[in-house]
C-alpha cells in the first residue's frame, strides 16, 4: 500500500514539473485548446497500441506527435479558423478513439482509467518513462529556452533576427505532444491540460519574469499533486480529478488572497 | 561598416506584389545606401507596410527581386508591441533576446536613448514613447547596417516626434547605418530625412523631401502645403484624423492619385 503511494505520488511529481513551464508556454501563446485536441486523440493511440500490439506510451507518443505534425501543415493552409480545426480533430479523434476500443473485445481496457487516470496504477516501468521523458522535455526547454521565448514574444521580430521560427514552433508543439502522452497516466486524456494550464495560470499571479512564472508553475503542480493525493488516500475521492481540484483551489487562493497583491504586476 | 565599392545596401526591383488577385504594389524600385535617410509616405493603404515587411522577408514579393548587401543586418522597429499579458516581462528581459545579444550591451544602448530606468519596468506599463524608445533599443541591439523603422513616432506627441526623429538621425550619423522609415507625414520628419518615396501601390514621386512636396502627385494626395496660409511654416494636411486618445482615424475623403 505505502509502495503504492509512494509510486503514485513518484509519478505525479514528475509529470506536474514538467507541465508547469511547458504549461506557461501554453498559457503565453493561448494554446490550451491545442493540448486538449492532442490529449484527446491519445485515447486513439492507446486503441491502437493495443491493435497493433506496441507498447502502449510509444503509441501515444507517435499518435500526438504526427497530429501534431498534421495540424502545423493544416494550419498553413488556412482553409479554415483553428478553433474550429482543433474541434474537430479534438472531438472525432476521441470518439474514433472510443469506436476502436470497442472493437478489442479480448482485451479489457479501464476506459475510465485513460479518461480520467489512474494514479495508483501507476508501475515502475511508468516511472521510467515518466522520468525519461520528462527529463529530455526539460533539457529540450533549458537548450531552446531563449529562442522558444523570443518566438513566443514577438515572431516577426525574432524572424527578423534570425531565429528559425517555424522550426521553434513546431519544437514547442511537438514537447506539449510528448508531455501530454507522459502525463496522460497521471490525469487521463480529459483533465491532462489542466495539470498544464492551472498551476500556470496560478504562477502569473506570483511572477515577475518568465523564468521565476515556469518554475513557480512546476511547483504549484507539484503542490496540486500531493494534496491532490493526500486527499484521495483521506477521503478515497479519484485520484486525478483530485489534483486538478486541488491545482484549481490553489489557483483561486493566489488570485484572492491579498498575498498575491504585494506582488502584483497591476502596480506599474 | 561595410566594406564594398558600392554602398548600396538594398535595391528593390520592379517589386509588385499581389495578394487574392489584388495588386497591393508594382513595379518598385528604389535604393537604399549606406548612412542614407530614406522616408515612405503614402496614405493609409497605399502598401508601405508591405514594402518593407517584404523586405525583412515576412512577406514573398510576386513579381520583381530585392538585392540586399552580403553584410546587410537589419535593425527593425514594428509599429506596435503586443505582448500577451499573461507573460510577466521587464525591458531587460524583452531586450535580451535579441539573438547573439550579451547581457552587458544593454545598459549602454539604454543610457544612449535615454530610457536607463525603464531597465526593470514590466513591458506592459510603457507609455506610448517609451514604447517605441524600446522597441529602438531591440533594433539597435541587433548591431544593425539598415534600420528599418515602420511609424516610428506612431502615438507620440509632436514635441516627442520631433525628438525621436532627432534621435534617429544622430544614431544614423552615429553607426553610419542606413534608415528606412515610414511615416505618415513628411512635415515633420523632413529635416531629417534625405530621401522621400512616396508610394501609393506604386511609387509616385521619389527625391529629396522639397522636391516631393512641390510634386504634383504628392500634393494631390497630401494638399497643397501653405496655399491657405501664407504665414504658416508647415502647414498640417492629413489623410486621416485623430480621435481623443490621439489614435489615427481612417479618413475617406482623403483624395488618391489617378492615372
Amino acid at each position: 500500500m505505502f509502495d503504492l503511494l509512494f509510486r503514485a505520488l513518484l509519478g505525479g511529481l514528475g509529470v506536474a514539473a514538467v507541465a508547469g513551464p511547458l504549461g506557461a508556454f501554453v498559457v503565453w501563446r493561448r494554446m490550451a485548446y491545442f493540448g486538449d485536441t492532442l490529449a484527446h486523440s491519445a485515447l486513439l493511440g492507446v486503441s491502437l497500441g493495443f491493435l497493433f500490439e506496441i507498447n502502449l506510451n510509444l503509441a501515444v507518443i507517435a499518435l500526438c506527435v504526427g497530429l501534431a505534425l498534421v495540424l502545423v501543415t493544416l494550419q498553413k493552409k488556412h482553409i479554415i479558423a483553428t478553433d474550429t480545426l482543433l474541434g474537430i480533430l479534438a472531438h472525432s479523434s476521441l470518439s474514433l478513439g472510443l469506436v476502436a476500443v470497442s472493437f478489442l473485445d479480448n482485451i479489457r481496457i479501464d476506459l475510465m482509467a485513460y479518461l480520467f487516470g489512474d494514479l495508483l496504477a501507476i508501475g515502475t516501468q511508468d516511472l521510467y518513462w515518466i522520468y525519461s521523458g520528462g527529463l529530455l522535455v526539460l533539457a529540450l526547454l533549458a537548450l531552446f529556452w531563449k529562442p522558444l521565448l523570443a518566438v513566443t514574444v514577438n515572431e516577426e521580430l525574432a524572424k527578423v533576427e534570425g531565429y528559425p521560427v517555424e522550426a521553434i514552433r513546431l519544437l514547442l508543439m511537438l514537447l506539449v505532444a510528448l508531455v501530454i502522452a507522459v502525463a496522460m497516466k497521471i490525469v487521463g486524456v480529459l483533465l491532462i491540460t489542466s495539470l498544464m494550464i492551472i498551476p500556470a495560470a496560478t504562477a502569473r499571479k506570483l511572477s515577475r519574469s518568465p523564468v521565476q512564472m515556469a518554475s513557480v508553475a512546476s511547483l504549484l503542480g507539484c503542490l496540486a499533486v500531493s494534496g491532490g493525493l493526500l486527499a484521495s488516500f483521506q477521503w478515497d475521492t479519484p485520484a486525478g480529478p483530485s489534483v486538478v481540484v486541488c491545482a484549481a483551489v490553489l489557483f483561486l487562493l493566489a488570485y484572492s488572497l491579498p498575498l498575491g497583491k504585494s506582488k502584483n504586476l497591476t502596480r506599474p | 561598416m561595410l566594406t564594398p565599392a558600392t554602398n548600396a545596401l538594398v535595391s528593390f526591383d520592379n517589386i509588385g506584389i499581389e495578394f487574392d488577385g489584388r495588386t497591393l504594389l508594382s513595379d518598385i524600385n528604389m535604393t537604399i545606401h549606406q548612412g542614407e535617410i530614406v522616408t515612405l509616405i503614402g496614405p493609409n493603404g497605399s502598401g508601405k507596410s508591405t514594402l518593407i515587411r517584404t523586405l525583412l522577408g515576412l512577406q514573398q514579393a510576386t513579381s520583381g527581386r530585392i538585392q540586399r548587401h552580403a553584410q546587410m543586418r537589419i535593425g527593425y522597429m514594428p509599429q506596435k508591441l503586443h505582448i500577451d499579458p499573461t507573460l510577466p516581462l521587464t525591458v531587460n528581459h524583452f531586450l535580451g533576446l535579441v539573438k547573439g545579444v550579451k547581457k552587458q550591451e544593454i545598459p549602454a544602448v539604454l543610457a544612449r536613448l535615454g530610457i536607463n530606468q525603464l531597465a526593470k519596468k514590466q513591458v506592459h506599463f510603457l507609455s506610448g514613447g517609451e514604447t517605441q524608445r524600446v522597441l529602438l533599443a531591440r533594433a539597435l541591439l541587433n548591431r544593425p547596417s539598415l534600420l528599418v523603422l515602420d511609424e516610428p513616432v506612431q502615438g507620440v506627441d509632436v514635441s516627442g516626434q520631433i525628438e525621436l526623429y532627432n534621435l534617429i538621425a544622430s544614431i544614423r550619423d552615429e553607426l553610419g547605418c542606413g534608415v528606412l522609415m515610414i511615416s505618415h507625414d513628411l512635415h515633420l520628419v523632413m529635416a531629417k530625412t534625405d530621401t522621400v518615396v512616396c508610394i501609393n501601390q506604386h511609387v509616385c514621386c521619389s527625391g529629396s523631401p522639397q522636391h516631393v512636396k512641390e510634386h504634383p502627385e504628392y500634393q494631390a494626395m497630401f494638399g497643397v502645403p501653405g496655399a491657405e496660409d501664407s504665414l504658416a511654416i508647415y502647414s498640417h494636411h492629413h489623410d486621416h484624423t485623430h480621435d481623443e486618445e490621439g489614435k489615427v482615424m481612417p479618413n475617406d475623403s482623403h483624395s488618391h492619385c489617378n492615372h
